[in-house]
């Protein structure tokens, strides 16, 4: 999943990218900005956080008997529920109810579970042609390309860019210029009829309720309502860590949730459903609840807040990190702060072994988070995970080495003054010939690549307390 | 009162002025100082880059070293490490399951403060009697900005600084890049976000770039001198220990 190298190579790549950088820039800093006004007008906003927190919380206290009442709801509510462990398992449901409902084609409102899973890959594996309705998913797909952004997926183009590709992919994309207008305008005459034709929706799940079978999505552009309502059969997808115990619980996480993803008030399309209604509606509903990793996160009792996480992208907006690499370093669908702690605990610590390093630890997300995930906390316990299950292996030996190293001088103060003796003669003949830093590729390198080392001092400060008082 | 030292090994190491300047700074306020001569290193960077394991003995080493009930406050010029006592060692003790070391950590930490939030938040000062005729730009660094809380305290007391011209930094509360181990480990984003910074702090039209953290300053210092800037980088201790005609 991540790229060879992990994430400083990825991330490497993109930080050299001015076109990437300079729409990151401007897109992340708009919803930021926008975002802190929209929070800014809510009195009691961190006791709304203190209480999503809870109700998170206390959801993945009880997550398996809230499942298995959400089951029952939904089943008493005339709809299917089915049970994936894996992706796999959840793609092979999928692709059998939609083959069973004789189409060979289905609308998708965007979501990260079935992204996570490669489930459109999967369908057309089948011969399943699967159309993404949000505007930035469909960008997306015409381009043959990845999310970069949990909420705006093509953050990492510009309108001049989607322009052309409109053009190049649309079947009649008329007269066009670069904007939004004119833009979500094409992408509208194309998807109309494709709404209309569809008789297979596929969607994902912003939340569903335990006690009454609700399932819920939150969108803003209408393409989910569309889906959801309008074809005969309706699949939803959802990680069983959105499930929420009461349908009261709605009331703090969609105040949460719009004020920190798009900065709005209310989100102008929130979509509720209970199994079917005759005469309106889809007439058949599955809910497909995948757990890939979720249940293995969840015995992880630092890990296991990640799971709280309600997908509003906040986190990504303000990180320092994301703003200079995009999404797509992280090598995952879940990209920024909340990625680096999702993505080993939901795949395994090897594949995503780099990520808990993609951060700075400047704690930018956790003020942002409408759930307060502490992602800094979570980081820095991933990264003793990394260490020590690769503990007695060659993979980073040489930086186990040194902290050991570190660790055994700082533990009396004859070995520290030895070794602070030891830095400071170092750093005085690297001040006298610089280039030897570059000699051996390392941290020294790396510091010095940019950087010009700090001039060694004549004593150290102990040195001078010593002989200041007898 | 009797303030412990707290001078951190990158303060004793390489930047001694700044813990001479803290010092200045606490007995001009009449205050004794006190340099606990066992310390070594809190173990933030051993804790933060998931060696927790080694960074166990030295959380025992500061609370045998600082644990004593002869000082009043412990004091250090660096927001990161005091974050990682205040912050990091309750947990680090609980994880570790050792109940001793739980009890002596949740017995020292609350004494234990960065320098600015000691002189506002605890002495109630916002003029410690400094002269520094210069323009400058302050930094807020994110440990202390966001675990600390640290708010206005360090540009109050700027603020109180004779002779000073402080500048506006742009983006302030965007990290500067440095993260500890983050600045080799992820060396290109963190070059990236320290040209952003530089370029700030260039911005501003200031001499001098301050902050409570020797670390960040470190960084910041590393890439203004490389550039040839000609602006230098100067601890908020040493701003607040220097008076008129030295």
């Amino acid at each position: 999943m991540t790229p060879a190298g992990g994430f400083p190579a990825a991330a490497r790549a993109a930080v050299a990218d001015s076109q990437l950088r300079a729409n990151l820039r401007g897109a992340t800093h708009a919803i930021r900005d926008k975002r802190a006004a929209a929070v800014a007008e809510v009195a009691d906003w961190e006791e709304l956080r203190e209480a999503g927190r809870l109700i998170k919380e206390r959801a993945m206290r009880h997550l398996d008997r809230h499942l298995e009442d959400l089951e029952a709801a939904v089943i008493a509510a005339g709809g299917q529920v089915h049970w994936a462990p894996d992706g796999a398992a959840a793609n092979r449901i999928v692709g059998d109810l939609v083959a069973a409902t004789g189409s060979a084609e289905a609308v998708k409102v965007k979501s990260l579970a079935t992204d996570e899973i490669g489930l459109n890959d999967a369908l057309a594996a089948r011969g399943i042609d699967v159309l993404e309705t949000d505007l930035a998913e469909l960008i997306n797909q015409l381009a043959g390309d990845t999310s970069s952004h949990i909420l705006v997926p093509a953050i990492h183009r510009n309108r001049a860019e989607i322009r052309e590709l409109f053009l190049r992919e649309l079947p009649d994309p008329g007269e066009l210029d670069e904007t939004p207008a004119a833009l979500a305008g094409a992408a509208r005459r194309f998807l109309r009829e494709r709404f209309l034709r569809a008789e297979v929706a596929i969607s994902g799940a912003n939340f569903a309720v335990a006690e009454t079978g609700t399932v819920g999505v939150v969108e803003s552009e209408g393409n989910g309502r569309m889906c959801t309502t309008l074809p005969r059969t309706l699949i939803t997808v959802m990680g069983i860590e959105k499930v929420l115990p009461r349908l009261s619980d709605l009331e703090v996480m969609l105040q949460l949730l719009p004020r920190s993803s798009t900065a709005e008030r209310m989100n102008p399309y929130t979509s509720l459903w209970t199994g079917v209604t005759p005469g309106d509606g889809p007439e058949g509903f599955h809910l497909v609840l995948l757990d890939a990793g979720r249940t293995n996160a969840l015995r992880d009792e630092v890990g296991r807040q990640a799971l709280h996480c309600i997908r509003c992208s906040a986190c990504l907006n303000v990180c320092p990190v994301y703003e200079r690499t995009g999404g797509h370093a992280y090598g995952s669908v879940y990209p920024g702060p909340i990625g680096a702690i999702l993505t080993p605990q939901l795949s395994d610590l090897e594949s995503g072994a780099t990520l808990p390093w993609a951060s700075s630890l400047c704690g930018a997300c956790y003020d942002v988070c409408p759930v307060k995930i502490d992602i800094p906390t979570v980081l820095v316990h991933l990264r003793g995970e990394v260490v020590r299950r690769e503990a007695g292996g060659s993979k980073d030996a040489a930086e186990r080495l040194s902290m050991k190293a570190a660790a055994y001088a700082f533990g009396s103060t004859t070995r520290y003054r030895r070794a602070q003796r030891l830095a400071l003669r170092a750093l005085r003949v690297l001040a006298k010939v610089p280039v030897l830093g570059r000699l051996v590729p390392g941290p020294l390198a790396a510091w010095i690549t940019v950087r010009d080392l700090p001039e060694p001092p004549p004593e150290t400060f102990g040195d001078w307390w010593r002989g200041r008082r007898p | 009162m009797r303030v412990g030292l707290f001078i951190t090994c990158l303060g004793d190491t390489l930047f001694p002025a700044t813990g001479r300047a803290t010092v200045a700074v606490l007995e001009r306020l009449g205050h004794t100082v006190v340099f606990p001569a066992e310390q070594t290193c809190c173990g933030q960077m051993h804790a933060n880059s998931g060696y927790e394991e080694e960074a166990l003995p030295l959380v025992r080493g500061f609370a045998r070293c600082f644990g004593g009930d002869d000082l009043d406050a412990i004091v250090a010029p660096s927001g990161s490490c005091v974050a990682m006592v205040r912050d990091h060692y309750p947990r680090l003790a609980a994880e570790a399951g050792d109940a001793a070391l739980a009890e002596a950590v949740a017995a020292l930490s609350p004494r234990v403060f960065e320098l600015c939030e000691f002189l506002v938040g605890e002495l109630g000062l916002e003029d410690v009697g400094a002269f520094f005729p210069h323009r400058v730009v302050y930094h807020p660094s994110c440990h202390g900005l966001r675990m600390l809380r640290l708010d206005e305290a360090p540009l109050r007391l700027l603020g109180g600084v004779g002779g000073i011209e402080l500048r506006e930094l742009g983006e302030a509360e965007t990290c500067c890049g440095f993260g500890g181990t983050f600045a080799v480990k992820n060396a290109d984003v963190s070059a990236a976000m320290l040209a952003d910074k530089v370029r700030a702090v260039l911005d501003s039209g200031a001499e001098v770039c301050t902050a409570t953290d020797s670390s960040c300053l470190m960084h910041i210092d590393g890439a203004l001198r490389r550039q040839r800037t000609g602006v230098r980088t100067v601890h908020v201790a040493e701003i607040l220990a220097a008076v008129e005609g030295r």
